[in-house]
């Protein structure tokens, strides 16, 4: 497949192995931000072709595995109303709440719709102007044009009966964040691709230069991230510290700018809370005041939701990068991809979750020592 | 700026859905599994592999007899529709055992309202494809229930056929050092329904798979007989739940190569875009076979010379390893369990 076959061809890939175990001389860890990246990683097993003292840290990068509960919770309690169809990408509707998830809810008898784009969205809310149509806008910078844009359109179009339910994180914060933490191993980062597609990389530049991090925006096939991994530990053994772009084909500097205007003009910064690891300061969007007709939270008046929370799982440690899944007295047996406890085993990206899918079982002596 | 306060870094206990059908139960994953063994074998109390068809002794011939019910959306699609999809999966579940189909059962459930230009279609649809198959639709049953108690029409085909002279493939029957071949491109079925169902509107057309398997079989058994170990059509759940159903009947492991699995380009772009991976997206018309390795070339050629299985390759072998593993070598030459989707595979977000 043209654009496809070449970036997962095993004879580059056994040379960029070589390159990269001829570079390393010492211990390094590296963090991939992206849930889709460590989908990649576990999938094809390229972290285990990795040299011995390269260690990849699965990040919190899965907005599906970071989206707080109580958004969850919000997204249940309204996709369960008469009158509502609640829409939705396909993987938000596994993710448990305190008391189940969206499927469940349509199996009871909820309104509640797949689509590929919000716009999807809107165009269901245009042919049932009886029922309330609400969009689960969730993730990062990827998919925040897609629904600012759908907003937007209902806004020019007059539909009133489309709302949004906002819970959008920024990848920039919660890497700060994560190099703040006082238990911090991550030595160098791999930034997603399609975040910096739309978003360029001009906000890591000072964050690179304050850590004296190297920060590798990368693509997503096995080629890409062998070359974003080689190109992280080689500024790592030279002491250098840049932002580097092996995406060089999807990425600019300055992103794509329309998107980002699209995206200024319709949300505001905020605070954020990320599932599994707690609130970050301007972390995430929220609607901006001149489209807050649009949002579902205040229009369901959702509010009074409790969530409860499990204190037994260590999804918390996985996302900062100081503890593996396979770390976890529940992984594989109590937390299943069937039955997950946790965020990161919730969407098929999460870190336990592609772990698990990919056959990885905890040692032995790891449990005995946990458990 | 902030600092991450562990305490904070807590999860939720889900209370996962138990008590209901989901839509994923029908997925031909884990969830199929759990409530097929906790709900209807367990109160029927049969036991043993799970085949695709079985064997009943009727005076001295070996009747092979099998059902199915198909409930598709969209009832037409690009290279088919539910009626040829009723008799392919019949007529595939009985080759799957080494039989010929000799008669077919129809049955229909029809909503109230459900107009008959469109059940005359449909029914069309089913009687060509049956006299494709040379197998004649012996008996039926017709009910309509009120509207809104169905989605249109459900059709239900059962099928018997005569197995054929040194064909005993078993879900079961698989033994190390089996050779495991395929017969044609995987996703194709799967991904032509989503892509007219949910409109995508993908440039390159992409067309179902659903044809009959009953002669690539009777080839197939020429040419390896009783070598012939284990026959599968990965329809729901697709490749990777067929190969994890068969290992674990044998009591074997199996490991697969990637880039030895033939995809068309198109659906792979489809599935890449979608977030869906080929090997979980279902088929109605290949088939995976455990063979011996002494017969496995003459099989093969055999396969190649039919319609159905002109692009079979061997894509990995069957070994002695934990049993219902099953592996695949990556294309970066890394090493990856096939696992089992547990319900509905799901679009990605990103």
């Amino acid at each position: 497949m043209k654009y496809l076959d070449e970036y997962r061809d095993p004879a580059l890939a056994v040379k960029l192995l070589a390159e990269l175990h001829a570079t390393a001389t010492r211990p390094w860890a590296v963090m991939e931000v992206c849930g889709g990246q460590t989908h990649t990683l576990v999938r094809q097993g390229i972290d285990e072709l990795l040299p011995a003292g390269i260690r990849m840290i699965h990040g919190p990068g899965c907005p599906v595995c970071v989206t707080p509960l109580e958004v969850i919770d919000k997204a249940l309690a309204i996709a369960a109303r008469p009158e509502v169809i609640f829409t939705s990408y396909g993987d938000m509707l596994r993710v448990p709440g305190s008391a189940g998830d969206l499927l469940g809810v349509r199996a009871r008898g909820g309104d509640v719709r797949v689509v590929y784009t919000p716009l999807d969205a809107v165009r269901i809310a245009r042919q049932h102007p009886d029922r309330e149509v609400v969009f689960f806008a969730v993730g990062f910078e990827t998919t925040a044009p897609a629904n600012a844009m759908a907003v937007r359109y209902a806004a020019d179009a007059g539909i009133g009966n489309f709302s949004v339910l906002v819970s959008h994180v920024l990848v920039p914060p919660a890497i700060t964040a994560l190099l703040d933490a006082p238990d911090n191993q991550v030595q160098g980062f791999l930034a997603a691709g399609h975040v910096c597609a739309v978003m360029g990389w001009t906000e890591y530049e000072p964050i690179a230069a304050r850590y004296r991090v190297p920060i590798v925006v990368t693509g997503f096939e096995p080629l890409d991230l062998l070359e974003g991994i080689l190109m992280a530990v080689r500024q790592l053994e030279q002491g250098r510290s840049e932002v580097e772009n092996q995406y060089a084909r999807a990425v600019r500097r300055t992103g794509n700018t329309a998107a980002q205007e699209v995206v200024r003009r319709v949300f505001r910064v905020t605070e954020r809370n990320w599932r599994g690891i707690g609130p970050i300061p301007t972390s995430g969007l929220a609607l901006a005041a001149e489209f807050s007709a649009y949002d579902a939270d205040t229009r369901f008046a959702t509010t009074g939701v409790r969530t409860e929370e499990n204190p037994d799982c260590i999804a918390g440690a996985i996302l900062r990068g100081t503890k593996l899944p396979t770390d976890c007295a529940a992984y594989g047996t109590r937390c299943t991809p069937r039955t997950p406890l946790g965020a990161p085993m919730v969407s098929a990206e999460g870190t336990c979750a592609a772990f698990h899918n990919s056959g990885r079982r905890p040692a032995p002596s790891t449990v005995e020592e946990i458990g | 700026m902030t600092t991450i306060d562990p305490t904070r870094a807590t999860c939720p206990a889900p209370q996962a859905e138990t008590e209901r059908v989901l839509l994923g139960h029908g997925s031909g994953g884990q969830l199929s599994t759990e409530l097929l063994d906790d709900v209807i074998i367990a109160e029927l109390g049969t036991a043993g592999p799970l085949e695709d068809a079985a064997l009943v002794g009727i005076a001295d011939v070996d009747a092979v007899f099998s059902t199915d019910s198909f409930v598709v959306t969209p009832r037409f699609f690009p290279g088919g529709d539910i009626g040829s999809l009723a008799v392919h999966g019949t007529v595939n579940d009985l080759a799957m055992r080494g039989a010929r189909p000799v008669a077919l059962a129809l049955a229909y459930v029809l909503e109230e309202g459900f107009p008959l230009a469109e059940l005359r279609t449909i029914t069309a649809s089913v009687a060509a494809a049956a006299r494709a198959c040379g197998v004649p639709v012996a008996t039926g049953d017709t009910k309509v229930v009120g509207a809104g108690a169905a989605d249109g029409v459900y059709v239900t085909t059962t099928g018997i056929g005569v197995r054929l002279r040194d064909a005993f493939p078993s879900a079961a029957g698989g033994v190390p050092g089996d050779v495991v071949l395929l017969s044609g491109h995987v996703g194709d079925h799967g991904t032509a329904i989503l892509s007219a169902r949910e409109g995508l509107g993908f440039e390159a057309e992409i067309r179902s798979d659903s044809r009959p398997l009953h002669d690539l079989v009777a080839a197939m058994i020429a040419a390896g007989a009783r070598d012939v170990h284990a026959l599968r059509d990965p329809t729901r759940g697709g490749l990777a739940s067929a190969l994890n159903e068969l290992a674990a009947a044998s009591e074997v492991a199996v490991e697969i190569t990637d880039a030895d699995i033939p995809i068309r380009p198109q659906v792979a772009a489809a599935c890449e875009l979608l977030g869906l991976d080929p090997l979980h997206v279902a088929n109605e018309g290949c088939l995976v076979a455990f063979v011996a390795p002494g017969s496995a070339d003459a099989v093969l050629s055999a396969m190649r010379g039919t319609e159905a299985g002109q692009a079979a390759r061997a894509i990995g072998t069957v070994t002695g390893g934990p049993a219902g593993q099953v592996t695949a070598r990556t294309t970066v030459g890394a090493r990856r369990v096939v696992d089992v989707l547990i319900g509905e595979q799901l679009p990605r977000i990103c």
